[in-house]
């Protein structure tokens, strides 16, 4: 069976979700799902295991060969991103049961497990494939699930954020299908490997050029990539709030890593960073998108709206990691990578708790809420703090790794702006601290009204792990150097 | 010859395109969409894609209008003028994009060549080995249910997701007004002379669709195919003889049971590679020799395609024309 | 030469243009999903085109034929029709819900309403 492993990540969801169907008793079905993904937690955890001890792991579906089959191909980047997604995606939905018997009607909730299924094994095919058109396909399958999730929201504001989402997303996956005829028509393949090996020989014809230039276009509309960001604030604000959580923690962070498997394994570093001008573009865009989100999330008044904005900001960080084109610069991101997933997957399910509370996520819901719901208003302030990136969280290691990358590589004013960015998180972070903590609720006799322990517990299981890896920094530093070292491998 | 039709065919697609571009009233938008979709699988017609021709037919001419036209009859016929700002900012910004793609193709090899890397690198297998190794002749099917099949299970499950997305959002609408009457959801009810020909039509379109789903090895046609035209079937009696009547004889939660049911008979034949010894979706085991197990995994899967693909069409069509219904009769 | 050479992709770029500048220039969600469908049908005859060999026939073997088309384009362009037809059902079952909850599916009418509130 472990020679498998690489299939079975994808698989074990993809099969489960159309047997939700089948067993049609909701309370089922959710214990279903979260056995199915615990078991892909468990695969993700050996395959990761398997990579450190022995390498770069090829499993050829079908029995054929690459480049004629389809090959899944597990190196120490994919396999941390397959930990990052299969975690965030497990505990997420140990709390949704909770929620979504609340946010939903009865009918939808077998729809709602199935579909998440489906969005998860979406996710984790990218992550896991080495085929280019396998990448699109399982884009398709993650996206379309991750349109009817969010337009399952109640405000009817999430039909159209879904909408929204749908147009641009398949703009982008149509420019992703484009690039990938490009390189197919020049290469004659589909498999990366093979795209890595034969690029280099043709060098910089203008069909490579266009080839590079609509794919990372379109992976940057999938990534909410400032200034394609339109359609996340209200996509994340109008969802069901366990939708929020799963795809704020996991989808962007697929994106970033196709981001990077382009950039860096298929297109090489030198194409891509040193033929275009596209490392001072990428740290333009990361910059703006760190600046200009957080300012606006400062504004907001829907604080689901407001963290939304903030992972604009959040992928901007991870932009500029990548633009740096250092092997410390990449590690940055391979380590906000993870660090964000815990912190924007402790907020938004702590802010699930809030809304099953109070019924809403304005700020002046939040008024004297540190009283009435203090666990969840404890973990919101964790979350909250390791955003910001103060020591002792997880956001300080990946802020340090960043901010000194670019001071390494004598990027002075980056550096300075980076820690502008994080300023301007304490702003909105306290704003929230603030309403909870210094203003009286609005009916102040109120007794505590926690959250439900379903909640709580993943919950605090997410912002006790921001606790965690902000002081045991052993795993993440390790996974993160191996993969940056053997990404940029003999190129610096 | 064949140039002369493919710059005609090319030519009539640039029109419909543009005169689509210009409409404002939406019906004929979605006529032209559908001749835009027929244009299009002449257009593989004559590159000689029959699958594609096959398949662009029934979707691009077939399903996607019907499912538009009934879209249209809920939410109106004409749209709203647009501003010239937006005509600009929009004109512009394609004009860049088509610049980039111009400039891409200056770097192409020529249109037609059978030197391009594309048709030199992995291609060239397919054509020469697929006979040896899977010993049917439509390559396109070797390639689709057996070298790539695992893009196809994908496939399949982005219908499944579709069809499920379709029912999470139609499903949950509050029943509106009275339980509806038969006459309500079949036009054509009173029509005698179509519903007699309807009769006669629809039991050779069934077997048809079998036909389709069992010659995929040897012709154009496949399970996407077979289940899209054992769907309209379904479709077409239904708009003839009442949805209900459909209903008495499938019901939605059956039909879901049914598309799930397809998509695991795919996955599971995947896993039965890994039974014997084999990687998922390896069939060479499945029997005595690796020809005849490639023959008997390619039937299974593509029997799933066609299960999965009918049942979520007429899901799809059932939920939107169970909302026509119901605004209607509201 | 160029022109004899590249007319089909300079042809089939303009199709994706006008599919993409219906979908940009918006209005009435119907139309923007005609515009998806046109700018993705456009990609797909984009990529039979790559596949096509001069003289080739339809990739079914047979006696004495020795060239065909590229039969991979062909397996890609089937999975992504399907794709496309997924994805304009999923848009407009969402069209239905906009049109049912806002009373209007014009972008602009529904942008005022949502600011409205």
């Amino acid at each position: 069976m472990l020679a498998h492993l690489p299939v079975l990540q994808v698989i074990l969801p993809l099969v489960a979700a159309p047997s939700c169907l089948i067993i049609r008793k909701s309370g089922l079905v959710w214990l279903f799902t979260f056995l199915v993904s615990l078991a892909a937690l468990t695969v993700s955890a050996l395959l990761l295991q398997q990579v450190i001890d022995s390498g770069v792991i090829s499993y050829h579906l079908g029995g054929w060969d690459a480049p004629w089959g389809i090959e899944y191909r597990i190196d120490i980047l994919n396999a941390w991103v397959l930990l990052i997604v299969s975690a965030l995606g497990t505990v997420v939905l140990a709390a949704a049961h909770t929620s979504i018997r609340r946010e939903l009607e009865e009918g939808q909730q077998i729809l709602f497990y199935t579909l998440y299924l489906l969005c998860f094994s979406g996710l984790l095919g990218i992550v896991a494939t080495g085929d280019v058109f396998n990448v699109f396909v399982f884009l398709e399958i993650s996206s379309l699930s991750t349109y009817a999730l969010i337009a399952l929201g109640r405000d009817r504001r999430a039909l159209w954020a879904a909408f929204q989402y749908l147009v641009m997303g398949t703009v982008g996956a149509t420019f992703l299908l484009i690039g990938i005829g490009f390189l197919y028509m020049v290469t004659g393949t589909l498999n990366m490997q093979d795209l890595a090996a034969r690029l280099p020989a043709i060098g910089t014809s203008t069909t490579v050029l266009a080839a590079f230039a609509f794919i990372l276009v379109g992976i940057c509309l999938k990534l909410a990539l400032f200034p394609l960001h339109l359609w996340l604030p209200n996509a994340y604000a109008y969802a069901p709030s366990v939708v929020t959580a799963f795809i704020a923690a996991t989808a962007t962070k697929v994106a970033v890593y196709l981001l990077i498997r382009f950039t860096v394994s298929i297109f090489g570093v030198d194409f891509s960073l040193s033929v275009l001008p596209l490392q001072h573009l990428l740290i333009g865009l990361g910059l703006l998108g760190v600046l200009t989100a957080s300012v606006v999330a400062v504004y907001q008044m829907n604080i689901k709206r407001m963290f939304a904005y903030s992972s604009v900001a959040q992928v901007g960080y991870m932009i500029v990691g990548i633009g740096l084109g250092t092997a410390a610069g990449l590690q940055a991101t391979l380590l906000h990578l993870f660090n964000h997933a815990l912190m924007k997957g402790a907020l938004f399910l702590a802010l699930a708790g809030v809304v099953y509370r109070v019924g809403s996520a304005n700020i002046s819901a939040f008024r004297g809420l540190g009283r009435r719901m203090p666990w969840t208003m404890g973990a919101i302030v964790i979350g909250g703090i390791s955003l910001i990136g103060m020591p002792l969280t997880a956001g300080f290691i990946s802020k340090w790794y960043l901010i000194s990358a670019a001071v390494d590589s004598s990027h002075w004013l980056v550096a300075l702006l980076l820690v502008a960015g994080s300023l301007l998180a304490v702003a909105y972070v306290w704003r929230l601290v603030e309403a909870a903590y210094f203003h009286s609720p609005e009916t102040p006799d109120k007794p505590a009204d926690e959250a439900p322990l379903s909640l709580l517990i993943p919950t605090w299981l997410l912002a006790l792990a921001n606790l965690y890896f902000g002081v045991d920094t052993r795993l993440p530093l390790a996974v993160t150097e191996m993969a940056s070292r053997t990404l940029f491998g003999g190129a610096l | 010859m064949e140039l002369l039709v493919d710059i005609a065919l090319l030519g009539l697609l640039l029109v419909t395109a543009v005169a689509i571009a210009w409409a404002r009233d939406l019906l004929a938008a979605v006529m032209l969409a559908g001749i835009y979709g027929l244009l299009s699988a002449s257009f593989f017609m004559v590159m000689g894609a029959v699958d594609v021709a096959f398949t662009e037919a029934a979707v691009g001419a077939g399903i996607s209008p019907l499912l538009m036209l009934a879209t249209l009859s809920l939410t109106g016929r004409f749209q709203a003028g647009t501003d010239t700002r937006r005509v600009l900012f929009s004109l512009s910004l394609v004009i860049l994009v088509g610049a980039l793609l111009v400039a891409a193709t200056l770097d192409m090899p020529a249109f037609g060549s059978p030197e391009a890397p594309a048709q030199q690198h992995v291609a060239p297998r397919y054509i020469t080995e697929s006979m040896n190794e899977i010993g049917i002749p439509n390559i396109v099917t070797s390639v689709l249910a057996s070298y790539r099949a695992y893009d196809t299970l994908g496939e399949v499950v982005v219908i499944f997701t579709a069809g499920l997305g379709v029912l999470a959002l139609l499903m949950s609408l509050p029943p509106q007004g009275e339980p509806v009457r038969g006459e309500l959801l079949s036009p054509m009810r009173g029509h005698r002379i179509l519903r007699v020909i309807g009769k006669i039509l629809i039991p050779p379109i069934l077997v048809f669709a079998l036909y389709v789903q069992f010659h995929g090895e040897y012709g154009p046609g496949g399970g996407f195919q077979a289940g899209v035209i054992f769907a309209v079937g379904f479709i077409l009696y239904a708009m003839l003889f009442g949805l209900d009547v459909v209903a008495r004889v499938v019901s939605n939660a059956v039909v879901q049971v049914i598309a799930a049911v397809g998509v695991l008979l795919y996955g599971t034949v995947g896993l039965l590679g890994m039974l014997t010894g084999n990687n998922y979706l390896d069939y060479r085991d499945l029997a005595g020799d690796p020809v005849t197990g490639q023959h008997i995994g390619i039937i299974a899967i593509e029997l799933g395609v066609g299960i999965t693909v009918a049942s979520v069409m007429m899901l799809v069509f059932f939920v939107f024309s169970g909302q026509l219904a119901g605004r209607r009769a509201g | 030469m160029l022109v004899a050479a590249l007319y089909n992709y300079w042809i089939v770029i303009a199709l994706m243009m006008i599919g993409l500048f219906v979908v940009i220039l918006g209005g009435n969600l119907v139309k923007k999903i005609i515009g998806l469908n046109i700018f993705q049908t456009s990609v797909f005859i984009f990529y039979i085109s790559v596949g096509k060999v001069d003289g080739g026939s339809a990739p079914i073997l047979t006696e004495g034929v020795e060239l065909y088309s590229n039969p991979l384009p062909h397996v890609l362009i089937l999975t992504a029709i399907v794709v496309g037809i997924a994805t304009t059902a999923l848009a407009l079952a969402l069209a239905i819900r906009i049109k049912q909850a806002y009373g209007t599916i014009e972008e602009r009418d529904i942008q005022t309403r949502d600011s409205q509130c």
